[in-house]
């Protein structure tokens, strides 16, 4: 068992995958020579070539639509885009093209890709670098949306994701990418559907997804300080949801927190906590709390980004309320 | 080209023709629905590019993908008619099983890779599809067929400068049928001639007569002969024009008369006829034999199989947004040892 960081976890399994499959590529801006903007690409140039890791122009929409046009022709291409603000550019192939193409062919065509990006907010990186749109995607019939937040996971799923014959919207986060974890040292894979429950508790379930589960984590350690006992489950899959470990959680728990990174109008916490309605109302001890971003473009300035984005202590704070202690 | 391809690809025109008449006269009896954008008036356009690219069938198809426009596209390529006109009345038996419609035909058993409506998306797929072509060696290449409104989109930019970077094996083909929707072409280009817009990326384009069949074979095989030598891509720009407006929607108000007359007059199954009548390959009986037996043809099999076929079933709505059986070793579910979180 090896510790890896994030991005050398995803590094790992694009060589693994470029290995096993010669119709697997990798494009990008910037992932070949000069090996990527996150080194998830470092060294794999040298190695593949320039046809298999193929340096694109900025021209997000149509290299991501190359991409798309290679998949419906037996390749299987990992399609990194740099920032998700930019993947907004991509969003007609996205949208329009690859998750469409398998339905309105009746089944005839399919698109296997995965368009690799990471959201999220970083450090003072303002408003056009620090998108998360995971609620973009989700609300799309016919793609994929996972969001690894662990080594293993963005190792275990980036293989089952190049794997998959359905597209697969891999969604990162800019301040994951040092994040350690331990990572096994035979070939490992990791389902693109299911959550999991990676804290067990009885007082409350804490929900998160790529980097909101580490602020339920570390949240969930504060409350134990105080004899609570938080659930925490990773979501992993946004589309589509595991509705059903949620449930088990909440008919245990009676509590629940959602926690997200994206803003909260039609934010993912408004479709969690709807299913929550949906399938365990009764089991509901006190409304559901979901911290979310604030509804404003991510500002610039330290501290009114630090208020804009919320972090544990909300968390935190959230599950306080959701129990009546505040 | 022989006399018998001569007459060949003249039924094979009429019977276009006649498919779209028939479509339209189905679409008034409402039994076809949303939009529906006619061919008529560009037969020799598909008729004659896809000829020359699919004459050569040792390596199988090539790839073929278009716009909205895709009826013909479709049939050339070797998609049956009678499918295509079941995915009009969207029929289970339809070419992509009534999911897809008018806009969206699809049949990748003769690797046409389908319609699509939104106007210059189909440039990035094709390259794509060219990428896969030239990484896999086995010869084949990509067609795109786009109408000159297309080529305002940022993907026909974006596009042109990869595939000439990387050298993809594509052939652009260019219906120039002066109208993008409603809009005259010399109302949203300054630049008319739309060949000439490839010089900033490199790749060779011409510009030809697009309703003489002859005249388009001979011009497709010289653009197919440098695609498939590996030189790169092409962009063959094809002036012709459709007689009806943009979709059953569109009277054509905005085009006059006296325009649409003298294009009519310029009508590539009439030009092909007169010229095989002139040589003695054809009488005018003969012509009119055709006429009906094409006729015949699309009233008694293909639309008959098209009324005749079952609509999906409801219990399949949400059959084909993902893969039907996906390997459970990839998608879940999660196993039950070995936590993300140790």
């Amino acid at each position: 068992m090896a510790e890896l960081a994030y991005w050398e976890a995803l590094r790992r399994a694009h060589d693994e995958e470029l290995a096993n499959d010669p119709m697997v590529i990798a494009m990008g801006e910037d992932i070949g020579v000069a090996g990527g903007t996150y080194k998830v690409t470092l060294g794999l140039y040298d190695k593949y070539g320039e046809e298999r890791i193929v340096d694109t122009p900025i021209s997000e929409n149509s290299y991501t639509g190359i991409g798309i046009g290679a998949s419906m022709a037996g390749m299987r291409p990992i399609i990194e885009i740099m920032s998700i603000n930019f993947a907004l550019l991509a969003l007609d192939t996205l949208i329009n093209a690859a998750a469409k193409i398998r339905y309105m062919s009746g089944g005839r065509a399919q698109c296997p890709i995965v368009m690799r990006t990471p959201g999220g907010t970083a450090h003072q990186l303002a408003a056009q670098h620090s998108a998360r749109l995971a609620r973009l995607f989700m609300g799309t019939p016919g793609l994929r949306v996972v969001t690894p937040s662990t080594p293993l996971d963005a190792y275990g799923m980036l293989k089952s994701a190049v794997r998959c014959n359905d597209p697969v919207i891999f969604i990162e986060h800019e301040s994951m990418y040092n994040l350690k974890g331990e990572v096994p040292d035979e070939e490992a894979f990791r389902p693109l559907e299911g959550a999991e429950v990676i804290r067990e508790g009885t007082d409350i379930t804490l929900i998160g997804y790529n980097y909101s589960v580490h602020w339920c984590l570390s949240a969930a350690d504060k409350l134990a300080q105080e004899g609570i006992h938080a659930e925490v489950i990773d979501l992993r899959s946004l589309k589509p949801i595991d509705r059903e470990t949620i449930r088990r959680s909440i008919e245990k728990t009676h509590r629940v927190l959602v926690a997200e990174e994206d803003e909260a109008p039609v934010g993912v916490g408004s479709e969690i906590i709807t299913g929550i309605i949906e399938d365990c109302f009764f089991a509901l001890d006190a409304q559901p709390v979901r911290v979310h971003a604030a509804d404003v473009p991510v500002p610039y300035n330290y501290h009114l980004e630090k208020l804009a984005i919320p972090d544990a202590k909300d968390v935190y704070q959230g599950a306080l309320k959701v129990l009546g202690k505040v | 080209m022989s006399k018998i391809d001569r007459k060949r690809l003249l039924r094979e025109m009429i019977f276009f023709r006649r498919f779209e008449d028939r479509t339209f006269e189905a679409y008034m009896e409402r039994k076809i629905g949303g939009f529906l954008h006619l061919y008529s008036g560009q037969e020799a356009v598909a008729t004659g590019v896809l000829e020359v690219i699919q004459a050569d069938r040792g390596i199988g198809f090539d790839y073929v993908i278009t716009g909205y426009r895709d009826h013909i596209h479709a049939i050339k390529t070797g998609a049956p008619a009678r499918e295509v006109m079941a995915e009009l009345y969207g029929k289970e038996t339809g070419s992509s099983k009534g999911r897809g419609g008018s806009m969206h035909i699809f049949d990748p058993s003769v690797r046409f890779m389908g319609g699509y409506a939104l106007v210059g998306q189909p440039f990035p797929l094709a390259a794509g599809l060219a990428l896969a072509c030239k990484y896999q060696k086995e010869g084949r290449i990509a067609v795109c067929f786009l109408g000159d409104g297309a080529n305002n989109q940022g993907t026909f930019h974006e596009t042109m400068n990869m595939a000439s970077l990387w050298k993809l094996p594509v052939l652009f083909v260019c219906e120039n049928n002066l109208y993008a929707i409603g809009t005259a072409i010399q109302r949203s280009t300054p630049m008319v001639d739309q060949y000439k817009r490839l010089a900033a990326y490199s790749i060779p384009a011409s510009q030809h007569y697009g309703q003489d069949i002859e005249v388009v074979m001979e011009a497709a095989q010289s653009a197919v002969d440098h695609v498939r030598s590996g030189a790169g891509p092409y962009f063959l720009e094809l002036l012709t024009y459709r007689y009806r407006g943009h979709s059953m929607s569109d009277a054509g108000a905005y085009r006059s008369k006296e325009e649409v007359a003298k294009w009519v007059q310029q009508d590539p199954i009439q030009i092909l006829a007169k010229r095989l009548i002139e040589a003695g390959e054809l009488t005018e009986e003969e012509f009119k034999a055709m006429e009906q037996a094409v006729q015949d043809e699309i009233d008694n099999d293909i639309v008959r199989f098209a009324e005749e076929s079952p609509e999906p079933k409801v219990e399949e709505l949400t059959k084909y947004v993902l893969e039907d059986k996906p390997n459970p070793r990839w998608i879940g579910p999660l196993e039950a040892q070995g936590g993300g979180h140790g």
